[in-house]
């Protein structure tokens, strides 16, 4: 079995004041962090789809954004395809591609504008991008004008089905997804998470899922792991977590203590500062 | 080779993105046009004015000319800085910096492509800024020597690339400001810099900074080519000035950039913001 991502020991804090917080470091001043992972490791299978679900400030999007080469870590490794994300960030860029929470594009470029742009960064010339990115969005239900009209005319299920093909238009052999159909209508969920499941069944490409949509979980991922306040308590299949007559939600209570909400560490990952009592050494 | 290939591939998808943005934000380019020829007007009307307030002869034609290189020239300086400068705010505001910085492409295509699409746009829209201008005055370009205006236009760029790549590396070290400070650092260049008026009339210590700005020789050698039809010869002096200023604020600034990236990427300061 080959290891897609192998997790070791990963760790992350973040420091809400920012830069005049480095300053104080630098000069040996205390400075008050909130961790976001505490020594989280796991290991993904190739071809496998291996979902991360935990409430908002869990730390997954600092998970994803670690293994997609946009955070560097404070401790522990990470590697994708054997190859470390800090280290050989540009071997792993050709590897990999994300899809997150926000689909961001140039707003007054087309689909078409946009997605070429992406392919030229990964080396694909706009000859042989175009009619894979018509392809792709038309599988997802796009095609015709809105192709060539500015991405800001376009509904927020299409933007993030246009999101999903830049990430699947370079042949990644790992997809990191953050959050894929959060704020999708029921319709647009549906085909986002048909094609993730394409992706893997007929592409070869492993799929890293960050999600707390249950249904979602249960319906794509091979295996998967609650993250709750940046530690993994708890790994295993779908089916495995739960108990007999139990959902997924019933079995993400019971392992973290407390329902699917936001916590104190999604404040600080997004620079709000945390209130008294709230922050870690 | 392959790997030079694929930067330069990398390079030019951003001189591309750059000039579709340009044709999907064609009325704020116009709107900007106008502004840099109304501004550029109101300037070299000083100078007949002046002649009007004072009540003196004075070589106006001269003046007129002298203000109008200023204005061209900083037209094309303010639009290579804010194209370069502004690239990672652009990116940070529109929501891709994460998809563009997680891509194979390293930074300095990046930068290559944005500064070279910076140094037509520039070059073009300075041009049409003069071409207008000099339909309100009698502009005497007959002595000028354009090649001089050339090469130190060419020579000048680097140096000016190097500032600006520098001071694009500041949203990437604060969200909310970082912005601001780019145009912060653009007005001190205009005020430091001779753009209006010769350095000479500055306070010391403010001439002392103007010589550290690599538009202050620009602006003399073209005023120098222009005014006087000075030959490269003429200008040499401006050259060494010149070529330092390039030699060291260009990987200076490539330097300041990926520290700030590394800052970026430690800090989760590589996201969307505004």
């Amino acid at each position: 079995m080959t290891t897609a991502v192998e997790i070791v020991e990963l760790e992350k804090a973040f420091d809400p004041s920012g830069l005049m917080g480095e300053l104080r470091r630098l000069v040996g001043r205390p400075v008050a962090r909130v961790a976001a992972l505490r020594r989280v490791t796991l290991q993904v299978a190739r071809g496998e789809i291996y979902g991360v679900v935990g409430s908002n400030g869990s730390g997954k999007s600092t998970l994803a954004r670690i293994v997609a080469t946009l955070l560097t870590p404070d401790a522990g490794r990470a590697r994708v395809f054997g190859r470390d994300v800090e280290r050989e960030s540009a071997e792993v860029r050709r590897l990999l591609n994300r899809v997150s929470v926000d689909a961001s594009f140039f707003k007054k470029l087309s689909p078409l504008e946009n997605l070429v742009f992406s392919a030229r960064l990964y080396d694909l010339p706009p000859r042989t991008s175009e009619p894979r990115v018509r392809q792709i969005l038309q599988r997802l239900g796009i095609s015709g004008d809105p192709l060539t009209r500015p991405v800001e005319q376009m509904s927020r299920g299409m933007q993030q089905k246009v999101a999903v093909a830049r990430a699947f238009l370079t042949s990644p052999v790992l997809l990191v997804l953050d959050e894929p159909t959060t704020g999708l209508d029921p319709a647009s969920k549906r085909d986002v998470q048909a094609f993730i499941e394409e992706v893997r069944d007929c592409h070869d490409a492993t799929v890293l899922l960050m999600s707390h949509d249950m249904d979602e979980i249960a319906r794509l991922c091979d295996r998967m792991a609650v993250l709750d306040d940046g530690r993994i308590v708890a790994e295993g299949t779908p089916a495995s977590l739960t108990a007999p007559g139990e959902t997924l939600e019933d079995a993400f209570i019971r392992l973290t203590g407390h329902a699917l909400g936001d916590t104190t560490n999604g404040r600080a990952e997004r620079g709000e500062p945390a209130g008294v009592g709230e922050t870690r050494p | 080779m392959i790997a030079a290939r694929r930067e330069w591939r990398a390079s030019y998808a951003f001189v591309e993105l750059n000039f579709r943005a340009i044709k999907r934000y064609w009325g704020w380019e116009a709107v900007w046009l106008v502004f840099a020829i109304v501004n550029a007007l109101t300037v070299a009307y000083i100078a007949p004015g002046g002649r009007e307030v004072a009540g003196e002869a004075f070589a106006t034609d001269r003046l007129v000319l002298f203000l109008v290189i200023g204005t061209v020239v900083w037209a094309y300086l303010q639009q290579v800085f804010d194209s370069v400068g502004f690239m990672i705010a652009w990116q940070r505001w529109e929501g891709t910096i994460e998809s563009t910085f997680m891509a194979p492409a390293r930074r300095l295509a990046m930068v290559a492509g944005s500064s070279a699409f910076a140094i037509v746009y520039a070059f073009v829209r300075a041009l049409l800024v003069l071409g207008v201008v000099s339909l309100f005055f009698d502009l005497d370009l007959l002595q000028a020597n354009w090649l001089t205006a050339l090469a130190v236009i060419c020579v000048g760029s680097v140096g000016f690339l190097g500032l600006a790549v520098m001071v694009a590396a500041l949203p990437l070290l604060f969200l909310e400001r970082g912005e601001q400070m780019v145009m912060i650092t653009l007005a001190a260049l205009l005020l430091v810099s001779g753009v209006f008026y010769p350095i000479e009339v500055l306070p010391g210590w403010l001439q002392f900074v103007g010589r550290l700005s690599p538009a202050t020789y620009v602006l003399e050698g073209m005023r120098a080519a222009v005014l006087d039809g000075a030959s490269i010869g003429d200008v040499a002096e401006l050259f060494p000035p010149l070529l330092v200023i390039a030699a060291v604020a260009l990987p200076l600034g490539i330097a300041v950039f990926r520290a700030a990236e590394r800052y970026a990427l430690r800090s989760g300061r590589l996201k969307r913001h505004g």
